[in-house]
């Protein structure tokens, strides 16, 4: 039988859903304008006064809030409420610039924290459950977030962050876990360790895994439900949004509920910014509904999706969106962690190495491979594998140190970085990450 | 004795282009070794002019370097090596690497030492009564 945390409104008439996105954008819109002028400045250029947004149907007249925006207005700029009434800050990893700090009053968080309440429930989890969060912490939206919806659900909460594979299993046996949540190929991995310490999915209770902020295919899918003996739910959001929660999967697996009593979701033409009917693809677009402090009003998240409101065998009526199918800029997702290549130059130009590299990335047993190849120059090249070896170490950590993950490194001799039309290609990704 | 290094990438046919490019040029090859990794080697080579042969694979797009070696004539005799390592490291001289090179000469063997410091290194074997070849 499927089960609701909120069926008043997962579950709710459309016509009502929408009658309360719309009272809530009215407000919304009226809030933005009022307390951040960055965001006033954007109507202003366009000419669209609060008055103007009467319902979801003006949307389109409202601007968009890109990277680019977060970037200009870092830190505060974007900020609607006093500092004194916010209560958490998440942030992303990367320097600033491409780093996004988040702001939340306690009102957020818990809004936040219900969506995910939503997500753990969709996926079978209830009071008595044993809910192992896995997702890192700390500034990392994913720990916190599912942290915060399975105390709201009432699970016994293992806040265990990422790592230390090991005692993982060994917590999941000894205090019977029965609901894990991490990033997929991180479950993958916990998977392969069962199977390494010899163990099976009979040795551990798992019953369901909540499993997001990474692309994953069926066929990923297949393998951790195999592996671990589970039902394995995606779940989806960003640090720009909230966090995990945005959306989530129901039973039926054939998409992610949007919480929309929150965020209004679009899909526009990534070149043009025009509204695409329901039912195309294009870029996702959200317009938090009820957020104080960090209020972003179409949003572009530069993930390709569909949405479709097609009636849902799990009952709900909340709009869904497919799994992001791709992105509409260069990002990279490598093991969770957001990369921009650009990032990569910078930390080379900074080490005294050539802008001529190439990103090599490939996903082996679920888990992604990251290479790097850098030409040095005559001045860095050593008669000696030890100082060659040492210099790819050093380049790694730097690496490490900016982007949150560590790369395997490739000193390479000059030229030989493949280029087109005298343009190097700058990224070689092989991971198979969507269906 | 000038050793030269050139940075060699892991395919079929590198090792080749470089030996073909200085025979072109007229350089004769006296010594190789190759340390090798999976994504790349080193080819280090004693060469009869050095600086030639740097400026040509310099030229010719290689990562090249031209070090200072010491090379020792090996007495055909047993313990003759190990009375060398043991020379070095009791003045507490690393060896990066080593490797032997027949002269033209017949029945003459030397060895190269890679090492921290090279006049360290010579002043240690004169001390140990052991001739280096500069
Ligand atoms: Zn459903």
């Amino acid at each position: 039988m499927e089960r609701y945390y909120q069926k008043e409104i997962e579950c709710a008439p459309v016509e009502e859903l929408k009658a309360m996105q719309n009272a809530k954008l009215v407000k919304q819109v009226k809030h933005v304008y009022e307390h951040v002028p960055y965001y006033r400045d954007l109507m202003d250029k366009k000419g669209v006064k609060p008055e103007d947004i009467k319902s979801t149907a003006d949307i389109y007249k409202l601007p968009f809030i890109s990277k680019a925006d977060l970037r200009d207005a870092y830190p505060y700029g974007l900020l609607a409420v006093p500092l004194s009434e916010c209560v958490r800050i998440q942030s992303t990893s990367g320097t600033t610039g491409r780093r996004v700090v988040a702001f939340y009053t306690q009102h957020d968080i818990d809004l936040w924290e219900e969506c995910c309440a939503r997500a753990i429930v969709a996926a079978g989890g209830t009071k008595d459950d044993v809910c192992q969060v896995a997702y890192g912490y700390g500034l990392f939206t994913g720990g916190p977030g599912l942290n915060g919806g399975s105390h709201k659900v009432g699970c016994l909460t293992l806040p265990m962050s990422s790592g230390n594979t090991e005692r993982q299993i060994q917590f999941m046996r000894d205090l019977g876990s029965t609901i894990l949540c991490c990033t997929p190929s991180y479950a993958a991995y916990i998977g392969e360790t069962l199977k390494d310490m010899g163990l099976t999915p009979n040795d551990i209770k798992l019953k369901a895994g909540i499993f997001g902020a990474e692309p994953w295919t069926e066929a990923m899918r297949k393998d951790i439900e195999a592996s671990l003996g589970i039902k394995a739910y995606d779940i989806y959001g960003l640090t720009e949004t909230s966090g995990p929660g945005v959306s989530f999967e129901c039973s039926e697996q054939t998409g992610m509920h949007i919480n929309e009593d929150h965020f209004y979701a679009e899909i526009i033409d990534p070149d043009t910014g025009e509204v695409l009917p329901e039912g195309e693809k294009g870029e996702l677009v959200f317009t938090s509904l009820d957020k104080e402090a960090f209020p972003l009003l179409r949003y572009r998240t530069r993930d390709i999706c569909v949405l479709n409101r097609k009636k849902c065998s799990c009952g709900r009526t909340l709009i869904k969106m497919s799994k992001p199918m791709g992105r509409s800029d260069d990002m990279l997702i490598i093991r969770g962690v957001n990369v921009f290549p650009s990032q990569i130059e910078t930390v080379l130009l900074e080490q005294g190495y050539t802008p001529n590299y190439r990103i090599e990335l490939d996903r082996v047993n679920n888990t992604d491979t990251f290479d790097v190849y850098v030409e040095m120059s005559q001045e860095q090249f050593s008669d000696t594998v030890k100082d060659i070896t040492l210099k790819e170490k050093e380049l790694a950590s730097a690496l490490k140190t900016m982007l949150g993950i560590n790369p395997k490194m490739h000193l390479v001799a000059p030229k030989t970085i493949t280029r087109s039309e005298g343009k190097a290609v700058r990224v070689i990704d092989r991971r198979k990450l969507h269906d | 004795m000038k050793q030269i290094s050139i940075f060699i990438e892991n395919e079929k046919g590198s090792l080749a282009a470089v030996t073909t490019l200085l025979a072109e040029n007229g350089i004769d090859l006296r010594a190789l070794s190759i340390a090798d990794t999976t994504d790349y080697g080193i080819l280090r080579i004693m060469a009869d002019k050095p600086e030639k042969a740097h400026k040509i694979l310099t030229e010719n797009g290689y990562l090249t370097k031209i070090n200072e070696v010491v090379g020792v004539k090996i007495a055909d005799k047993a313990g003759s090596l190990a009375k060398i390592i043991n020379a070095l490291s009791d003045e507490g001289i690393g060896v990066e690497y080593t490797y032997a090179f027949t002269s033209a000469k017949p029945g003459e063997a030397f060895m190269v030492f890679r090492v921290n410091d090279n006049e360290k290194a010579i002043a240690a074997l004169e001390k140990a009564g052991i001739g280096a070849v500069i």
